[in-house]
């Protein structure tokens, strides 16, 4: 477990919350984490979109997520494959990274049954949380655009100040990049949550969640949680979709292989690729 | 003729060598050269003042650019003060470069939690390519800069102006990132911008024709984040522009402060076309404001990732 934020541990924990990003197909990572997060005990769970691509069977993660009542917000992938866009809004820019999103694109889109689709048209763009007097804003990408990158070496300080003033927010969370990182701010907190569909390019095969506490003193305890899961069956399950190498080889070495030209200098860095 | 709102200032751009460069290139926007100085250089003090004042509009980075920026005698001290503030990338020919400066610049990056980034110019995978528009020895001179940048252990973005059909994009590619892991760049990052017909370029090849404009018909259900004057503004000696292509348009300084340069901007111009054509061509891949500039292929002809570095 990672911690960070932690203010003062003698104060108790009011309120918990999971959540986690681009689940990505991956619905063995997915039952997984929501395994850990029911030992842990939450008071909610929160999905801040990407149901699909990557990963085989999409249509395997709907059920889980329902069964488990996890509240989703709605990512550019599932805007896409909700109402079948032309391509998944990811945001890539170089060639090969858009071939390899297009591969996976239209395989989910083509495996994603329609009232699952259903769902992801109808998912919100965000979600507002009061909790206490602290309020919550939990989006995909940034609150102002869904497919907006937030990486950690690429966003100030005033950046992320600016957007807690202007969204009157003291916690935004956010996913999308597919690293997670955190930073507390003068005005509140910013939490990239990770993502549970592929690991993050650290040479590690678990993937993240992140648990948001909330203590009787009105901090915030933020503690990025690794998920193992049943890799190599997922990778067995990819090849037997004849989803590319390069996703598998992903999964069972830990290092990513395609969106790769989207990395700021020092995310690309500490990748092998 | 359309307006585009500033929406926020997401990047600030500093003309920090002004118009100096060491080298002439044939298809400089700006036609920088050793000789021309009619934008003079910014100091430390300068972008200090600009930067506390962009920090009250919440900017998310910064952007540095000339004529070669390295020809400013205070530019390694800017990149480590800004570095401290915020992420920075540098615009540079890659001519110029020492290992003194590298070093003082890889430990402000270490320092910092942001990136540093250097997008380094070159314009073909060859001497027989590269050297007719940027000058005799010049690929040589650039390919020596990736070399000590990949020893400091940057990333060299590297800038390609398409001085080539746009169907050859991938086959470019392909050869671009041949020669430059022979050079000792083992992952090499490679952004495309297309040419802008202004400046040298329009006596290269052409200016822009009179229907290459944007109308308001073309803005209708366009997502205006594309344009680089939505999310940026640029400082020059002059004052605050509205972006780093247009310095040269009078029209394009829009005053002598951050909050004055705040204003929405009347897009008439032909380099408008070209970013609408193909989106922010002037920022990084991760800021995610760039056009696809390629559609998906079925069969890219390099789908090899690229090997790590050791």
């Amino acid at each position: 477990m990672v911690i960070h934020s932690v203010t003062n541990r003698n104060t108790k924990i009011k309120s918990r919350f999971a959540l986690f990003g681009g689940v990505y197909s991956n619905y063995l990572a997915l039952e997984a984490a929501l395994q850990d997060i029911r030992q842990r005990g939450v008071d909610a769970i929160y999905c801040l979109g990407d149901l699909g691509a990557f990963g085989p069977h999409p249509d395997r993660v709907f059920p889980i997520l329902h069964n488990n009542h996890v509240i989703v917000v709605q990512g550019n992938y599932d805007d896409s494959v909700g109402n079948a866009l032309n391509d998944c809004q990811c945001g890539y820019t170089d060639p090969r990274d858009n071939h390899f999103a297009q591969i996976s694109y239209d395989y989910t889109l083509q495996n994603t049954s329609e009232p699952n689709r259903k769902f992801m048209r109808g998912l919100p763009p965000e979600i507002r949380l009061t909790v206490d007097d602290q309020n919550i804003l939990l989006c995909h990408g940034s609150p102002r655009r869904t497919n907006e990158f937030l990486w950690e070496s690429t966003t100030s300080d005033y950046y992320l100040e600016h957007l807690l003033e202007v969204q009157r927010a003291d916690v935004i969370a956010a996913t999308h990049t597919g690293i997670k990182w955190n930073r507390k701010l003068d005005r509140g907190l910013f939490v990239n949550v990770g993502v549970l569909g592929r690991p993050e390019n650290d040479g590690s095969t678990n993937v993240w969640y992140t648990l948001l506490e909330l203590r009787t003193d009105s901090s915030w305890t933020v503690s990025h949680i690794p998920v193992a899961y049943n890799h190599t069956a997922l990778a067995r399950e990819m090849q037997q979709e004849k989803l590319p190498d390069e996703f598998v080889d992903t999964v069972v070495s830990g290092w990513w292989t395609t969106c790769l030209e989207i990395l700021p200098s020092k995310e690309r860095r500490r990748g092998k690729h | 003729m359309p307006s585009v709102n500033l929406t926020h200032l997401d990047e600030l751009w500093f003309q920090v060598s002004g118009t100096h460069c060491n080298l002439t290139c044939d298809h400089c926007f700006i036609s920088c050269s050793p000789h021309n100085r009619s934008f003079g250089y910014l100091s430390l003090s300068d972008v200090q003042s600009s930067i506390a004042q962009a920090t009250q509009e919440g900017v998310r980075e910064f952007y540095f650019t000339g004529g070669e920026p390295f020809l400013n005698p205070e530019m390694v001290d800017i990149l480590c003060w800004t570095l401290q503030h915020g992420p920075a990338t540098v615009l540079t020919n890659g001519t110029v470069l020492k290992e003194e400066w590298l070093t003082k610049l890889q430990e402000a990056e270490r320092q910092s939690r942001y990136s540093l980034e250097f997008r380094l110019s070159i314009d073909g995978f060859s001497p027989e390519t590269n050297d007719p528009i940027r000058g005799d020895g010049t690929f040589d001179r650039a390919m020596a800069g990736v070399s000590l940048l990949c020893e400091f252990g940057f990333l060299p973005i590297i800038t390609a102006t398409r001085i080539w059909d746009e169907e050859s994009d991938l086959e470019v590619l392909s050869q671009f990132k041949t020669v430059l892991k022979a050079h000792g760049y083992s992952r090499p990052r490679i952004k495309l911008l297309p040419t802008l017909q202004i400046g040298a370029e329009e006596n290269r090849t052409r200016g822009y024709l009179q229907h290459e404009v944007v109308t308001d018909t073309m803005l209708s259900d366009f997502d205006q984040h594309n344009l680089v004057c939505s999310h940026s503004r640029i400082v020059t000696d002059r004052g605050v522009h509205v972006c780093p292509i247009l310095i040269e348009s009078p029209d394009s300084n829009l005053g002598q402060s951050i909050s004055e340069s705040l204003v929405p901007f009347e897009i008439n111009h032909g380099a408008c076309y070209t970013c609408y054509q193909y989106g922010s061509i002037c920022t990084n891949a991760s800021s995610g404001n760039t056009l696809s500039t390629t559609e998906p292929t079925v069969n890219p002809p390099d789908t090899a990732r690229d090997d790590g570095d050791t």
